[in-house]
């Protein structure tokens, strides 16, 4: 217990995390509610979550976008009995890409100077975009809270 | 008093919870019977194989080279898509970790309010409205995630699935939404292979015949007899097969809806997800776009094993274990390696209990099983 307790000195604890569930009302595609949790909200401003949401299903959307470009990669890949994949990318995973690149960027920007951090959602089956909320740094030394009974801790 | 930690780099696939099997260290991922599967890569690759033994030569020479070229062609075609059903991820869900497990449940509870004892909770739904259609997601207690629209879990392969169309053991694996299409071009090339074969052989009986008469052909070429036999039986099915999903693409329909009755009967002309026209729908499942696997099955883990030889130590290389259910790791993330939690994993199995008691029954995982349990309810 002692050697957890000094460890927690030394490293930001884990409060909570904060999961942003996918919005279905345009179907199966992927997005992202833009619903501002309340446990975040004396942590982050609400503009910027819901800026970062955005451009986030921006980019699923320009991903699963069925049109011209779409579907000269499906008649080309069928063409080649779908082999060519082997040697090229997918548009989705050049997306993903940039996606992935996104997320570290925001995180190191915005989110980690705020004790946040942005878990990008394809490490969560795509379902949920986890933010985990960390303890506040400056006021370290506190016993540990696994809160996931209570929501928001009051600061 | 000794312990030594050892520290080996595992594959995530080691780890996925359901019953698939894996192979070529992870990059193959199928369900667990394979029986059927390799009857029908010997079915194909036998019927083929007299094909081009009995009949091409003849052909070739007497009616045009083409024919073997093109059976080649379409050959390959056909064995590449089978593979490719077979071996990729239809689209498999991965299982909730603990702290979305726990959200998940909170918002639950928050929204059953206060359920007098005795009584039974009720059913776990959530509805959402896609395009003006109210659809029930319902929740899954096995990966404990409320299901997207249009996914279903597979019991054969204990995996959620997205867009699940049906448990195919033809091809000893799930199909969903990432090799539907792959699945339909197998059944469409299969039944042109079949047609095909099926028509030559005809034409070449037909042919021999007419020089030296029927039963000296089906002495001289024995094969033709169990190819038009293998052809006749699986043309009514494959053909029918291949009929029937293409009714579904053009409706965007899916096996498991429709067997369901979801969008058909009193809810007829209501599937949210239909674009209302036959070509759009046909070009949203055929040549949409090429979702990737959330698997992420070759992605490295590492994994320690503390071997302890004396006394109860308690663990602190402890973490949760992000890909296995919850029942046999603590809900509450170890706060001081929470922050290395998202890359590193140590699976709770792995722990021997440094007690007298073997370690697959060790006095923890029980006792945190049943706090787990007792959560639960």
């Amino acid at each position: 217990m002692f050697h957890n307790l000094q460890e927690l000195r030394h490293s930001p604890s884990l409060v909570t995390k904060v999961f942003i569930q996918r919005d279905y009302s345009e179907g199966t595609v992927c997005r992202f509610q833009a619903k501002f949790p309340s446990e975040l909200d004396n942590r982050i401003e609400r503009t910027l979550l819901e800026e970062t949401v955005k451009t986030l299903n921006s980019y699923y959307a320009e991903a699963e976008k069925i049109g011209g470009q779409s579907y000269l990669e499906g008649c080309l890949a069928c063409a080649t009995a779908y082999i060519i994949f082997l040697c090229m990318e997918t548009r989705y995973e050049k997306v993903l890409r940039k996606i992935s690149g996104f997320i570290q960027e925001q995180n190191e920007k915005i989110y980690a100077p705020r004790g946040l951090l942005l878990t990008d959602p394809i490490e969560r089956g795509m379902r949920v975009l986890e933010i985990s909320v960390f303890e506040d740094r400056g006021s370290g030394g506190s016993s540990p809270s696994s809160t996931m009974s209570s929501g928001s801790s009051a600061r | 008093m000794s312990a030594v930690m050892i520290t080996r780099k595992v594959r995530k696939w080691e780890k996925l919870p359901g019953k698939n099997t894996f192979c070529c260290d992870g990059r193959v991922m199928m369900a667990r019977q394979k029986g059927v599967f390799y009857l029908t890569l010997f079915l194909i690759t036998g019927t083929c194989a007299l094909f081009f033994a009995f009949e091409c030569p003849y052909l070739a020479v007497h009616l045009c080279p083409a024919i073997p070229v093109f059976a080649v062609l379409l050959f390959l075609f056909v064995m590449a898509m089978l593979l490719r059903t077979s071996f990729s991820d239809p689209g498999v869900l991965p299982r909730a970790l603990p702290e979305e497990a726990t959200f998940i449940e909170m918002e639950i509870e928050a929204a059953n309010g206060n359920v007098p004892a005795g009584q039974r909770p009720p059913p776990r739904i959530r509805n959402v409205q896609i395009n003006n259609q109210i659809v029930k997601l319902k929740y899954c207690y096995t990966c404990k995630i409320f299901r997207p629209p249009r996914a279903s879990h597979c019991s054969i392969c204990d995996n959620c699935v997205d867009r699940f169309d049906h448990h195919c053991p033809w091809v000893g694996n799930c199909v969903g939404k990432r090799n539907y299409r792959y699945f339909y071009l197998f059944t469409l090339s299969l039944s042109l292979l079949t047609i095909y074969i099926f028509t030559f052989d005809i034409v070449h009986v037909v042919m021999r015949s007419m020089n030296g008469g029927f039963l000296n052909t089906l002495k001289e070429t024995p094969g033709t007899v169990l190819e038009v036999l293998v052809c006749f039986f699986t043309l009514w099915s494959v053909v029918g097969l291949t009929g029937f999903h293409t009714y579904l693409i053009s409706l965007n329909q899916t096996t498991n809806e429709d067997i369901k009755g979801s969008w058909s009967g009193k809810n007829r002309g209501q599937n949210p997800y239909s674009h209302k026209n036959i070509i759009k729908n046909c070009c949203e499942v055929l040549c949409g776009p090429t979702y990737p696997s959330v698997l992420d099955r070759r992605g490295l883990l590492q994994e320690d094993t503390l071997i302890s030889s004396s006394n109860p130590v308690p663990q602190s290389t402890k973490t949760t274990a992000p890909l296995i259910p919850n029942e046999h790791t603590p809900d509450d993330a170890k706060p001081s390696i929470a922050a290395s939690a998202e890359k590193n994993a140590s699976p709770k199995e792995e722990h021997p209990a440094a007690t007298k008691v073997p370690p697959l029954a060790s006095p923890e995982t029980d006792a945190e099983t049943s706090i787990a349990k007792e959560r639960a309810h």
